[in-house]
């Protein structure tokens, strides 16, 4: 066990202190760094516990997608370093709601360890840990059977916020040549290339 | 604690004898890769040091490591300096996992192919992470164009790596491989594979879809300030993650390391043989591709993973899935 709390301890010290950076750090591209290593130190705390499959999923959506996206709007927009902290300098529009989303976290966050319960010895339960059937497995078996309503749900809420934000920032071009790859692909040279006597002095007329 | 020390030292030497010959078939790869296009062109290849040529990856491997690091002034210097360590270690330890026989694997795991998959997934930041931080025009545009055809073709791979596990019941390679005793998925899943190899080249930036690194457009793409170690770390990077891409297509598609056919002179060969032969074989076409095919259009690109790979694989995904389930043949989950 000694080795199982070292790395405990190791991943969560890095967990805490990453996530301390993101927020207190300057340079956006820097809080995004620190974020995607959180995201990875948290992953690999799951995979400890045993729920491996979270962990992986944990890498692959949040770290491989999610993280790969904000590192490329933070460069995209090209934010610059924030000259001042927060806390001096002008008067910031921002610290209101930030007190208000961060008072609601602390409350939430205060409900749920309020109705935490720690288990004793959760780390050689058997059911966890001996059990014949993989993590992934026991995963599947509750969510397509219990909850398969809430997970069909939940599937289609996001296909609906997928559709939207396409919806949202889809706009028609116009002035713009499509390449159309049935029309390329269905010349043939009888049709493509046409002999025509040009007078002089008056040219061809061609249309696109 | 020493119990644990001794643990740890059988560890380290098991890595060390994992890590050796990845390295060294990286070398002897990028050898292969460098003969086989000259063959196609009518080249003979790097031919002069050594016998045929083979020492000629480790007369390069020296000539970077005497060269000088130079890192340019405006860049980020500490991002500058992880990009390509990021990009070489993600693409040895993903190898962990990798079966070459039944028990020689360093970590049988549970969920081995989402571990792959997560891993190759978190490639792409090696490429983005050196083209910010060099600060510069082509680097940055190779990396944003990297980023964006990466994680296009990941879904896509994704999906298709489902369709082999919906076959297979189990997330662990070994299962995976155990799986395709009767019958290889190269067979029944053929379009898959197909798709799989292609999104395998977009997402290794191998030609025709070299676009972060076009040298035509970008001169090097991210790698453009990058010399010495560095640039050889970054191109390591790259070779082992071509090598791992083959690994995996011979994992899922080909068998891993059954043989050909279960009988007399097949299958007294070992089962690590089987595999590197499966990996080479893909390995082969993979540099067949580089020299034949001309480079893609960067909208072309896009369209072919998002329009055409991702429905196709997804239409299939649901055939799949019906073929079982009519014929009940979906795996069976001992409970």
């Amino acid at each position: 066990m000694i080795v199982h709390s070292i790395f405990f301890y190791f991943f969560s010290v890095i967990a805490i202190f990453s996530s301390l950076m993101v927020i207190t750090s300057r340079s956006t591209i820097n809080s995004v760094f620190f974020l995607i290593l959180d995201f990875i130190s948290v992953g690999c705390l799951f995979i400890m516990v045993g729920a491996e499959f979270l962990g992986m999923i944990l890498l692959i959506v949040y770290v491989g997608a999610v993280a790969v996206l904000f590192l490329f709007v933070v460069m995209m927009l090209n934010v610059a370093e924030q000259k001042q902290s927060w806390f001096i300098g002008k008067k910031s529009t921002h610290i209101p709601t930030g007190l208000i989303v961060s008072v609601l976290i602390l409350l939430e966050l205060l409900v749920v360890v309020g109705g935490w319960r720690y288990k004793e010895d959760l780390m050689s339960s058997s059911t966890l840990l001996l059990s014949e059937i993989s993590n992934t497995h026991q995963l599947g078996l509750v969510m397509y059977t219990d909850y398969i309503l809430y997970f069909q749900l939940a599937g289609i809420v996001l296909l609906l916020a997928m559709i939207g934000a396409i919806l949202l920032t889809f706009r028609e071009r116009v002035g713009v040549k499509k390449q159309s790859y049935l029309n390329q692909i269905s010349r043939n040279p009888s049709n493509a290339v046409e002999l025509i006597e040009v007078k002089s002095n008056q040219g061809v007329k061609v249309d696109d | 604690m020493i119990e644990y020390l001794q643990i740890l030292g059988q560890e380290v030497y098991k890595i060390i004898f994992l890590l050796v010959p990845i390295l060294v078939s990286v070398a002897m790869i990028v050898w292969l890769d460098r003969r086989v296009w000259g063959l196609v062109q009518k080249r003979r290849g790097p031919n002069v040091v050594g016998p045929f040529g083979l020492f000629q990856t480790l007369a390069d491997a020296l000539k970077y490591i005497f060269k000088e690091i130079i890192i340019p002034a405006s860049a980020n210097k500490v991002v500058f300096i992880l990009a390509p360590i990021v990009t070489m270690t993600l693409a040895l330890v993903a190898w962990a996992v990798i079966p070459m026989s039944e028990d020689l694997v360093l970590a049988n795991i549970n969920v081995g192919i989402l571990y792959l998959f997560a891993i190759s997934s978190l490639g792409v930041y090696g490429i983005i992470m050196g083209g910010w931080a060099s600060n510069s025009k082509y680097p940055f545009l190779g990396a944003i164009r990297s980023a964006a055809q990466m994680v296009s073709y990941e879904v896509s791979i994704g999906i298709i790596i489902i369709n082999v596990l919906l076959c297979v019941g189990s997330l662990n390679l070994n299962d995976i491989v155990i799986a395709q005793k009767e019958l290889w998925y190269v067979i029944p899943l053929f379009p898959m594979f197909i798709i799989f190899f292609i999104s395998a080249l977009a997402e290794t930036n191998r030609p025709p879809f070299d676009l972060p690194e076009a040298e035509a457009e970008l001169v090097a793409g991210y790698q453009t300030e990058y010399s010495g170690m560095m640039y050889a770390m970054f191109w390591l990077g790259e070779y082992a993650n071509i090598l791992l891409m083959c690994a995996m297509g011979s994992i899922l598609f080909l068998g891993g390391w059954l043989p050909l056919m279960d009988i007399y002179p097949l299958n007294i060969i070992p089962a690590p043989i089987w595999m590197i032969l499966k990996i080479l074989f893909l390995f082969l076409l993979f540099a067949l591709i580089k020299a034949i095919v001309p480079r893609y259009r960067y909208d072309q690109l896009m369209r072919l993973g998002w329009k055409i790979f991702l429905p196709f694989s997804l239409i299939y995904l649901v055939l799949t899935a019906s073929f079982l389930f009519y014929f009940d043949k979906l795996p069976k989950v001992n409970i």
